[in-house]
């Protein structure tokens, strides 16, 4: 198989998985359990994106690093102020910092 | 007449509101794309290669799968499969998002459906939930969904021009981390949420070595049966 019908097959994978729901679902056939509990969807996906990344290395655990740190004081900010903008540059900012100097 | 002014105005109002919320998203998003053209060109690929993956995958995640399984010599069915594990969130944001634009015709489902990301979504969500009453909402999505799409074309670019700028020092899902962070941020003060959160925190941490990143859905499902379960026996408690 060469490389584009690789490209192309996963070019077309990537959107039916974007595509076939979002335009075939009946969500009038949804019971009201299953609106209420679709509105989890954020607090269910976004965790699997975000603690993975900032305490594994390498396929090891690690509990204690400059991405902890880092993590540790963005989310005191978006805590506090529930802003995105300062979230990120706070957390950024402080792990480049730790991690230049 | 001064009606479709003023219809006009408000699609593109909408527009730019979309736009204007996905942008501090797309810090990690211009490092990612810039780090994925490098690493392309690392490996071998020609700069077209990188450009074309995206602009017909469209989606950071799966083009990293792709290529570095590829130069790994994986075998297809492993890097489908890994590709599709990681697309298999979408279907959730579809779910969400389909009782959005259920009204629209077929073109805007297959525009819309193609700009669906991660960052896309997740502001998209929160103003599509408050107005989605509102005729032209959809023009959120649109808005936001370009932004991204631009962004990571031109990051590409800057990526292939510039070579190897991004620090082997630097860790970038740390990026894409903090950005999500702020966006459930929100959300943890409230306990039913909070329980979903924590559940699915501990599920990817202790499920993430499994083979073909499988972590993110298996995470994402044990969270949607724990808010099942909250909404089902203990309705009075979390409205």
């Amino acid at each position: 198989m060469n490389i584009w019908t690789y490209t192309i097959t996963i070019g077309i994978l990537t959107f039916l998985s974007r595509y076939l729901v979002t335009a075939y679902s009946n969500s009038k056939t949804y019971s009201e359990t299953t609106k209420k509990v679709l509105s989890y969807v954020p607090s269910a996906v976004f965790p699997s994106l975000i603690f993975p990344a900032i305490f594994y290395k390498n396929s090891s655990l690690v509990l204690f690093s400059d991405e902890v740190l880092a993590f540790t004081v963005a989310m005191i900010v978006s805590i506090i102020f529930k802003n995105i903008f300062l979230t990120v540059i706070s957390g950024i900012s402080v792990y480049l910092l730790i991690t230049f100097l | 007449m001064y009606q479709s002014i003023s219809t006009s105005m408000n699609r593109r109002k909408i527009f730019f509101q979309g736009i204007k919320d996905v942008l501090p998203l797309n810090i990690p998003v211009v490092l990612f794309g810039v780090f994925y053209a490098v690493l392309c060109i690392e490996l071998g690929f020609s700069s077209h290669f990188a450009i074309a993956t995206s602009l017909i995958i469209f989606a950071g995640g799966s083009q990293l799968i792709f290529i570095t399984l590829f130069t790994a010599g994986a075998v297809p069915w492993v890097i489908f499969g890994s590709v599709i594990m990681n697309n298999s969130r979408n279907i959730l944001y579809g779910a969400v998002f389909s009782r959005y634009i259920e009204n629209k015709n077929g073109l805007w489902k297959l525009i819309l459906s193609f700009f669906l990301t991660d960052q896309c979504f997740a502001v998209s969500n929160q103003y599509l939930k408050k107005n989605y009453n509102q005729k032209f909402s959809h023009y959120h999505m649109l808005g936001s969904g370009i932004t991204v799409w631009i962004i990571w074309q031109l990051s590409n670019l800057v990526g292939i021009w510039l070579g190897n700028v991004v620090s082997d020092q630097l860790s970038l899902n740390f990026f894409v981390a903090i950005t999500f962070l702020a966006l459930i941020a929100k959300d943890l003060g409230k306990l039913d949420h909070f329980l979903v959160i924590l559940l699915s925190a501990i599920c990817s941490l202790i499920f993430y070595n499994l083979p073909l990143k499988a972590y993110v859905i298996v995470s994402a499902t044990a969270g949607i049966i724990l808010a099942y379960i909250l909404n089902k026996k203990f309705k009075g408690i979390f409205k």
